[in-house]
């Protein structure tokens, strides 16, 4: 380690580590500079200058978010001329801005409310010219509103450096620049995979989820449905969030209490199908096998990655599981076996899924996943959907009295909780293929090395003398490292798990904003959220998929077994390449070049 | 790969090829986008895919590059280019009054191409006619001492040169 440095900040001496910038040593030592085109996962951009300090012997005031620190700095951050110039950057932005707070989805979430409050600014001087842009709802998933956008260019980074899927650039320039896809394409039609991480990094409301809680609110008032609602794993470890509780909390119980007064008749568990989805996707796993199929085989239960799969990796697809994602098989059972049960016509079912993500509105939408002509599940909402729904319908999540999920799909083994995050699919699966495979039970379930937030993760596994080795990836930009290398070396892994979004659903594009003074995406919160989720696994008793009793139940009187012709009907399903033409695709081509 | 077959399309990626010999060939990316506004008169869609999948590119990047310097153009151009000087003389004596009038009589704002296709309007810098001004070139033929009334007739001459 390098030897410390002195750094004085308001005129008060510090030891720090060399090689950061007056940020990052700031941020150690308690001072929150106000920041708002960084992001600590991102490329320094230094445009938004929000987070200027004095230096001392220096001209102009820097952007101390990519100003190195030195031995024997003096830095000031809170000076009268400095409160001033900053708040003169802030008010600059609020000239173009829409005067919408009361109206706009971000209200009390958005991150330029809080800056203009730390900044004290109380009036608006100037009334500049302002911004008009139509809204973008061409996608079933991101609505992008650039009305709203101080092109802060988060979302370009994350969608291109982080995720690279390159959707977005800022065009044209000066005061005319926009946000958008290329060709100013509608997002419906771009190469967006609906993952929501711009979502997660917009500071303010210029990218939502497309908003679906009055449709529901409706629905819920109609006496002629059966309402049924599933909802996912990463939910429960996150949705305290929104309700001021710090990250990694399950609040499981009180979900399920609060769906219940939303006026939902059924409450059923996305952990569920999880275990479902395992039973299935190991049983093809072992066939692949067993029986030399195509090999590695890639997990599919990721909305995002599927659609990025497809465009970019259509060469990939026979190595793609064709188990459709826990939500969807869910939906399919729920309005076939469920609806048998309770003898209503599946037509009456409104089935609605609660979810981390807003690439499942996308998922939920796509024709290949109909069953009889029916979508599985009618309605997605995000987490931060369902938290406005509580609050707005005056629901005390935090002080009602926990409940239980619904039998016959809302019993899960720990393996479906471990689901929503990076590494836990492939966990899940492992338990389960073992057991089938060898008909022992794996002692050490475990698998510490598949776990955590690094971005590619590899393991290996004995099965009867057999070496099997895994690979699992988070962030759609990993999964694109990691196939390039499948696609160089397609002997090296045999199973291969891929999740679209950083840290997998617990940091899906539909989860609660981060809270004041936190960062989206935050590393720390990322891994609690995760925790929670291993606590959950560990506090089961049935902690194997092929354990649970109501998959079993549900294969006995209905599936028959995994892989079986009625499996397949419901459960597994098959994707076609969209092929752009250039790396990223244009509409459809028009003229012949 | 994409087949292209087209003569220009050929040029444009034998460009590419030539150049990327040398290092930093993102840097390129402006050079290769002149080529082809040169060869087909403005940044075609399919094009820039084509040149963005050859060169490695995102296309968003390139639509990024494309939208930031105005001396591109997004869209087809017409026949005839009519570029008004707004250089500080032609300023002066009443360029933007020649520009309004162009925009009313051809109901298009500067960068785009009238409907039949026969105009595309555009800002110039000094063009070098300043004892003139205030200046219009109609493709690189130089119009000046302009007022209002003179500027119509002058579209309409090409209007009837071109049967219309
Ligand atoms: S984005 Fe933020 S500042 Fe802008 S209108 Fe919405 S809440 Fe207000
Ligand atoms: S949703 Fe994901 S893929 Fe789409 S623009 Fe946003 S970050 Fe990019
Ligand atoms: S859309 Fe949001 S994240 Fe992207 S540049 Fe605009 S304000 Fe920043
Ligand atoms: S946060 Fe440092 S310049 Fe934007
Ligand atoms: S300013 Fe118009 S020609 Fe010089």
């Amino acid at each position: 380690m390098a030897e410390q440095i002195t750094i004085y900040i308001n005129n008060k001496a510090y030891k720090v580590d060399p090689n950061q910038t007056i940020m990052q040593a700031a941020d150690t030592l308690g001072f929150h500079i106000p920041r708002l085109c960084y992001h600590p996962k991102l490329s320094i951009e230094g445009a938004c200058r929000v987070c200027i300090v004095e230096v001392e012997g220096a001209r102009n005031y820097v952007a101390s978010c990519a100003f190195p620190v030195s031995d024997g700095m003096k830095i000031h951050t809170n000076t009268q001329a400095l409160r001033k110039a900053r708040r003169d950057i802030i008010e600059l932005i609020l000239d173009n801005h829409p005067q919408d707070c009361h109206t706009c989805e971000r209200d009390g979430n958005c991150e330029l409310q809080r800056l203009a409050s730390s900044m004290g600014i109380r009036a608006r001087h100037f009334e500049g010219p302002r911004k008009r842009y139509e809204k973008d709802l061409s996608s079933d998933a991101v609505i992008r509103d650039p009305e709203k956008c101080i092109l802060c260019g988060r979302c370009v980074r994350m969608c291109s450096e982080i995720q690279q899927v390159h959707n977005l650039t800022q065009a044209h320039r000066g005061f005319n620049t926009v946000v958008m896809p290329a060709y100013n394409m509608p997002m419906g039609e771009s190469v967006c995979t609906a993952c929501g991480q711009c979502i997660n990094v917009c500071p303010t409301a210029a990218f939502l989820e497309k908003n679906y809680t009055q449709e529901l609110f409706e629905k819920l008032n109609d006496p002629a449905l059966v309402k049924v609602v599933q909802f996912a794993p990463s939910v429960r470890a996150a949705i305290g969030e929104a309700f001021d509780v710090p990250p990694g909390r399950n609040m499981e119980g009180q979900l399920v209490a609060a769906l219940r007064k939303l006026g939902f008749d059924y409450v059923f568990d996305t952990q569920f199908s999880a275990d479902l989805t395992i039973m299935e996707e190991a049983s093809e796993f072992l066939e692949r096998v067993q029986n030399k199929g195509v090999l590695p085989m890639i997990t599919s239960c990721s909305s995002a990655w599927m659609k990025c799969m497809e465009q970019f990796y259509p060469d990939l697809i026979a190595n793609v599981s064709t188990c459709k994602s826990p939500m969807s098989m869910q939906g399919a059972v729920t309005k076939s076996y469920f609806a048998q049960k309770i003898g209503v016509d599946p037509k009456k079912i409104l089935s609605v899924a609660t979810m981390c993500c807003t690439a499942k509105k996308y998922e939920a939408a796509r024709p290949e996943l109909m069953v009889d002509g029916m979508r599985g599940v009618d309605i997605v909402v995000t987490t931060r959907e369902i938290a406005w729904m509580i609050k707005s319908a005056g629901i005390d999540l935090l002080h009602i009295q926990p409940e239980e999920p619904d039998h016959p799909l809302g019993m899960s083994s720990g393996a479906g909780a471990i689901f929503g995050t990076t590494g836990g699919v492939m966990e899940a699966a492992i338990r389960t293929a073992y057991g089938l495979y060898t008909g022992q039970t794996l002692v050490d379930i475990e698998i510490k090395g598949i776990r955590g937030l690094k971005g590619i993760k590899e393991g290996t596994l004995e099965m009867d003398g057999k070496e099997i080795r895994v690979a699992v990836a988070h962030g759609l930009g990993n999964a694109c490292k990691l196939l390039e290398q499948v696609r160089s070396d397609p002997g090296r892994y045999h199973f291969i798990e891929i999740m679209g979004c950083p840290g997998g659903c617990v940091g899906g594009g539909g989860q609660p904003y981060a809270q004041c003074n936190t960062i989206p995406l935050d590393d720390e919160a990322l891994q609690k959220r995760a925790q929670a989720l291993y606590d959950l696994d560990r506090s089961k008793t049935i902690r194997r998929s092929h354990d649970n009793p109501d998959v079993q139940k549900l294969y006995k009187e209905f599936l028959q077994r995994p892989l079986s012709p009625t499996s397949h009907k419901y459960l597994h399903t098959h994707y076609k390449p969209k092929t752009p033409l250039g790396i990223i695709p244009a509409k459809e081509r028009q003229s012949g070049v | 790969m994409t087949q292209v077959t087209n003569e220009k399309m050929d040029q444009v990626l034998g460009f590419i090829d030539s150049i990327s010999q040398k290092p930093y060939v993102d840097s390129y990316l402006i050079a290769v986008l002149h080529k082809v506004q040169q060869l087909y008169g403005y940044l075609p869609q399919d094009v820039m895919d084509i040149v963005a999948e050859k060169m490695q590119i995102p296309t968003a990047h390139i639509w990024g590059v494309a939208t930031f310097y105005h001396y591109f153009n997004l869209s087809p151009i017409g026949k005839h280019t009519l570029s008004v000087c707004m250089g500080t003389a032609c300023y002066v004596k009443g360029a933007e009054k020649i520009l309004e009038t162009l925009k009313k009589e051809l109901k298009i704002e500067v960068g785009q191409t009238t409907e039949d296709k026969l105009f595309t309007l555009q800002e110039a810098r000094c063009l070098g006619a300043c004892g003139i001004a205030p200046v219009l070139m109609v493709d690189d033929k130089i119009y000046g001492e302009l007022d209002a009334k003179k500027t119509v007739e002058i579209i309409n001459q090409y209007r009837k040169a071109a049967g219309k």
